[in-house]
C-alpha cells in the first residue's frame, strides 16, 4: 500500500522531520487560498501514487496568484498516466543549496532493512544506483536491534554529506528508519532532503510504502488507504478477494497459484497470444468465486476468449467443474468463448461434469491455451 | 535416499486444532507421515485426529521426540510460531502460513541464522519425499518415487511440472516449495547443495518466478558447485514493471531487476538448460537421466 506524498509528509511531520508549510486542496478556489496564505514562491504538486510527476506535468513552481490559478486549473482533472488528479498538495517553494536521498527498505536478498543515503539528491534514485552505485552509502541494520545512532552517523559520513549538516541528515535517517519500523513500511524514502544557504534540512518530497501483509496492525494507516486510485477492475477484483493485475491483451486467464498463473500467461504469449490479465482465483474454487472470476474476465472489454487452468491439489477437480457449469448456465448467451483444463486431483471426474454446450474442454495446459489463443484471434473485435 | 524429509521424521503440528491445521493433519497422516504431536496455546491435552496437543513446541518436541514442525498459524502469530519451533528445537520448520509481515520474517530470518534449523517457507506447499512422508499441503497422489530432485517457489507451478514429470515415468527424491514470500528462510542455493550431496538424486528441477535475485545467485552456484544437472523453468516472462503477480516476492522493480530475462540468461549461461513450458523441462530431464 502506497501513502499519498501529503500524507507521508503528514507522517514524517509528526514524528520531528521538518517540511515545508503545505495545505491540501480540491478545488482551484481552495488552491488559490492556500497559495495566498503560504505566500510565493509555490509549488502546486498532483497527488497521484506514480513517479516522475514532474516530467509529465503535474508540479508546477508559481509566483503569483494568476499562475497558481492556471496551473491549479490545469493540473486538477488532468489525467496522469492513468490516474485522475482530484487533489494538489500546495507547499512552499524551498530555497535550497543541496539535495540529498535519504531512505530505508528491506533487503530481500540479506533478509534485513538497509538505510541508505547519497548526496545525489533530486533525481531519479534508481538510475544512480544502476549507474553508479557506490555515490549511494548502504548500511545494513540488525532487526533485532533496529538503528544505532552511529549507523546513521555512519551512513551519512560514508555518502560524503557536507560537515554543517552531518548531525542533522544522520537524526532525519534515524527517524526515518523508527518510523518505517513502528509503520511496517515497506520503503520510506525523502528525495530530495534538501538543505537551504541557513544549514536547514526539509524533506521537499516523501515517499511511505507500508507492507500490505501487515496493515491489520496499522489501523492509522489501513483508514489512509484509498481505493479511488486503483484501476476500475482491480477495485473490482480486490472486493472479490482476487489477486487480479490488468494487462492488455484479448486471452482472458483464470487459474489457480500465482506460479500457475503467471506461466500460463506465458504460454500463451509463447504460442502468440497475448494475455488480458493476471487472475489467481485460488484455493477451493466455489461457484461463487468461479462465478466471480468470470465476471471479472467478462468485464473486461479487450477479452477475447477465456482460458481457466486449474491444478486441483487441494482443490478439487469435480467442485471447479460443478461451478463452471453453474455460473455459464446463468448467461442466457456466453458472452465469450472460454477454454477449460483441469487437472489433478478429481480432474476427470470433473471433465465428466463439464457442460461442453458450455465451454470447451482441453487435457492438456498447452493444447487448452493454444485453443484459446484460436479462439481469441477468431473472435476478436 | 531424499532430503530433509524421510523415515525419521516426526513431525508436530502448530496450530493443529484450526480448521487448515486439522484437514492437513489428517491428509499428512493419510499418506503415511509420522505427526507425533500438536501445538496449540492453551489446548494442551487435546486430542485432533488421534494426535495429542501439547500447549507448547518445547513440550512436544520433549514428549514425543518430534523433530520438525509444520505451521498453520494465522499470520498475525506466524512468526511468533517460528521462533518458538526454533526454540524447541527441531531440525525442520516448515511454514505453511500466507501473509506473515515482512519485518516479523525479517526477525525470525535473523534468529535463524543462529541456529542449525531449516525453515522452509513460508507461504509455501511444504515439503514432500514420495511414498514416505509429507510435511504441508502437497497433494501426495500426483507425485511418485525417482531420482529427480525439485525446488519451486510455487505449490500449483511445481503440481504442473510433477504431472508432466509423472507422465514419463520420473518420479522424486523430494520436492521442495521455498515459497513465494519476499524473505524465505531456506533458498534455492541451499536446497540445490542439499540435492548435491544426495546420492540417489540424479537431476534436479528449480522452478524459479519474476522478483529477487535468488535464482541468479544459484546460477552461479550451480556453475561453480555442482555436478548433478539441473533444468530451469522461471515463471513471469510477460509480467510488467511494478505489478505484483499473486506472490509478495513475484514483482519485476522499476530498475528492471527480478526480470524472467535475468533469470534466464544467468541459468544458461551456467550451463542450465531453461524450459518454455513446463513440459520442455520434462522434455530437458528425460534426456538428462
Amino acid at each position: 500500500m502506497k501513502l499519498h506524498e501529503y500524507q507521508a509528509k503528514r507522517v514524517f511531520a509528526d514524528a520531528g522531520v521538518p517540511t515545508p508549510d503545505a495545505e491540501l486542496a480540491e478545488t482551484v478556489d481552495a488552491a488559490v487560498d492556500a497559495a495566498e496564505r503560504i505566500g510565493y514562491p509555490v509549488a502546486i504538486k498532483a497527488q497521484v501514487q506514480v513517479g516522475g510527476r514532474g516530467k509529465a506535468g503535474g508540479i508546477e513552481l508559481v509566483d503569483d496568484a494568476e499562475e497558481a490559478r492556471e496551473a491549479a486549473d490545469a493540473i486538477l482533472g488532468m489525467d496522469l498516466k492513468g490516474y485522475l488528479v482530484d487533489r494538489v498538495l500546495v507547499e512552499e517553494a524551498v530555497d535550497f543549496t543541496n539535495e540529498l536521498y535519504v531512505g530505508v527498505t528491506m533487503d530481500r536478498g540479506e533478509g534485513k532493512p538497509v538505510a541508505m543515503v547519497s548526496t545525489r539528491g533530486g533525481v531519479d534514485i534508481e538510475a544512480v544506483a544502476t549507474e553508479d552505485p557506490d555515490a549511494i552509502a548502504r548500511e545494513h541494520v540488525d532487526p533485532a536491534f533496529g538503528m544505532h545512532p552511529y549507523q546513521a552517523r555512519k551512513a551519512v559520513y560514508d555518502a560524503g554529506v557536507d560537515r554543517t549538516v552531518a548531525n542533522d541528515v544522520a537524526g532525519v535517517l534515524t527517524t526515518l528508519y523508527d518510523l518505517w519500523a513502528a509503520k511496517d513500511g515497506s520503503d520510506a524514502e525523502i528525495n530530495p532532503l534538501m538543505i537551504t544557504a541557513d544549514d536547514e534540512v526539509i524533506a521537499a518530497d516523501a515517499v511511505m510504502n507500508i507492507d500490505g501483509d501487515a496493515l491489520f496492525r496499522q489501523p492509522d494507516l489501513a483508514e489512509m488507504q484509498e481505493e479511488a486510485a486503483e484501476d476500475g477492475l482491480e477495485a473490482k477484483a480486490n472486493d472479490y478477494g482476487f489477486d487480479y493485475v490488468s494487462l492488455d491483451g484479448s486471452v482472458g486467464i483464470i487459474g489457480n497459484g500465482a506460479g500457475l498463473v503467471m506461466t500460463t500467461l506465458d504460454i500463451v504469449d509463447y504460442y502468440g497470444g497475448q494475455p488480458a490479465n493476471f487472475l489467481d482465483i485460488g484455493g477451493g474454487a466455489k461457484a461463487e468465486r468461479v462465478t466471480n472470476a468470470l465476471d471479472m474476465v467478462f468485464s473486461d472489454e479487450n477479452v477475447d476468449a477465456v482460458v481457466f487452468n486449474i491444478f486441483g491439489g487441494i482443490t478439487r477437480g469435480d467442485e471447479v467443474a460443478r461451478g463452471i457449469n453453474e455460473a455459464l448456465e446463468a448467461f442466457d448467451e456466453i458472452p465469450k468463448r472460454v477454454v477449460v483444463r483441469l487437472a489433478g486431483t478429481n480432474a476427470e471426474e470433473g471433465m465428466e461434469i463439464l457442460n461442453t454446450d458450455l465451454v470447451t474442454v482441453e487435457r492438456t495446459l498447452e493444447d487448452a491455451v493454444q485453443r484459446a489463443v484460436e479462439y481469441a484471434e477468431e473472435d476478436s473485435a | 535416499m531424499s532430503v530433509l524429509v524421510d523415515e525419521e521424521t516426526r513431525v508436530v503440528v502448530q496450530g493443529i486444532t484450526g480448521g487448515e491445521g486439522k484437514f492437513h493433519t489428517e491428509q499428512m497422516l493419510d499418506y503415511g507421515t509420522n505427526v507425533v504431536a500438536g501445538a496449540v496455546p492453551g489446548k494442551g491435552g487435546q486430542n485432533v485426529a488421534g494426535v495429542p496437543v501439547y500447549d507448547t513446541v518445547g513440550e512436544a518436541a520433549r514428549e514425543e521426540n518430534a523433530n520438525a514442525a509444520v505451521v498453520f498459524v494465522p499470520p498475525a502469530f506466524a512468526a511468533d510460531a517460528c521462533f518458538e519451533a526454533l526454540d524447541a528445537p527441531v531440525d525442520l520448520v516448515v511454514a505453511i502460513t500466507e501473509g506473515i509481515p515482512t519485518q516479523d520474517m525479517s526477525r525470525v530470518y535473523r534468529k535463524l541464522q543462529e541456529t542449525d534449523t531449516h525453515l522452509v517457507g513460508p507461504n509455501c506447499p511444504g515439503v514432500i519425499t514420495p511414498g514416505v512422508a509429507k510435511l504441508g499441503i502437497l497433494p501426495g497422489n500426483i507425485f511418485s518415487s525417482g531420482n529427480v530432485g525439485l525446488v519451486s517457489r510455487s505449490g500449483t507451478l511445481t503440481y504442473q511440472v510433477v504431472d508432466n514429470l509423472t507422465e514419463r515415468g520420473l518420479g522424486q527424491t523430494t520436492a521442495i516449495g521455498i515459497g513465494g514470500d519476499p524473505i524465505i528462510g531456506t533458498d534455492f542455493v541451499d536446497t540445490l547443495e542439499l540435492f548435491e550431496a544426495d546420492p540417489d538424486t540424479h537431476a534436479i528441477v528449480m522452478c524459479g518466478e519474476i522478483g529477487g535475485e535468488d535464482e541468479e545467485e544459484a546460477a552461479r552456484y550451480i556453475g561453480q558447485n555442482m555436478d548433478t544437472p539441473v533444468v530451469g523453468f522461471i515463471a513471469g516472462r510477460t509480467a510488467p514493471p511494478g505489478k505484483r503477480m499473486g506472490h509478495a516476492g513475484a514483482i519485476v522493480s522499476g530498475s528492471g531487476t527480478g526480470t524472467a530475462q535475468s533469470k534466464i540468461d544467468a541459468l544458461e549461461n551456467a550451463g542450465t538448460p531453461v524450459g518454455d513450458t513446463p513440459e520442455e523441462v520434462a522434455d530437458h530431464i528425460a534426456d538428462i537421466v
